[in-house]
């Protein structure tokens, strides 16, 4: 799954250990998610979500 | 954070803070666990002379110790996100299957005599925690 973490991370001039305060995750897990390397689980996602103010589908799309 | 996000930072680090709270609890019930199973060994033989009363209370004591262990085990795995959690589970199922099929292989070549010790308990305990020690590291390094 293709996210666009990093990029909006990156936008608000955020690191990933801020970022991983926010949702409440460790920065490894961040760092995981940014590599497509973890797919988050649905709560973590709308959790991501409400912190971008954008759709769970603006941040995260599959690559099927 | 940007002023526009400080709702999402008003507790910036409560969560890891809960965290190392967790493991920190964790790493306390652990060592008691096992100084008490030291006192439950050697009491008897070195500071109350056989007494059956306080052995059978030190015994008491370690098990006491060890589900207070368990517990904060986990209360600490459920405070793990679920990338960590994840791993946890990983090398938790890596760790009893292995110690099944190795600990009974080891068992029957003591049994058949094809090894010239006797396969103990304590053995496996050692292989259990160098299994799980290799397969976090494992998991972890899958996800970095």
């Amino acid at each position: 799954m293709k996210n666009k973490l990093k990029v909006l991370r990156a936008e608000r001039d955020w690191t990933q250990a801020q970022l991983a305060e926010a949702l409440e995750v460790s920065r490894q897990t961040i760092n995981a998610i940014e590599k497509g390397k973890f797919d988050p689980s649905l709560p973590l996602a709308f959790k991501a979500a409400r912190l971008f103010k954008l759709s769970i589908e603006e941040i995260f799309q599959d690559e099927a | 954070m940007t002023d526009n996000n400080n709702e999402n930072t008003s507790k910036p680090t409560s969560w890891q803070k809960k965290n190392k709270s967790n493991t920190a609890k964790m790493g306390f019930w652990t060592a008691a666990w096992v100084l008490s199973m030291a006192l439950a060994n050697f009491g008897q033989r070195f500071i109350w002379d056989f007494n059956l009363t306080l052995t059978v209370l030190a015994v008491l004591l370690n098990l006491a110790l060890g589900l207070k262990m368990v517990f904060a085990n986990i209360h600490h795995l459920k405070g793990l996100d679920e990338m960590q959690q994840r791993i946890q589970l990983n090398a938790m199922g890596i760790t009893l299957g292995l110690s099944l099929v190795v600990g009974l292989t080891y068992s029957n070549l003591d049994v058949l005599n094809l090894i010239s010790y006797h396969a103990e308990i304590s053995h496996l305990v050692i292989f259990m925690g160098l299994t799980y020690i290799v397969a976090t590291f494992i998991g972890q390094s899958k996800y970095r």
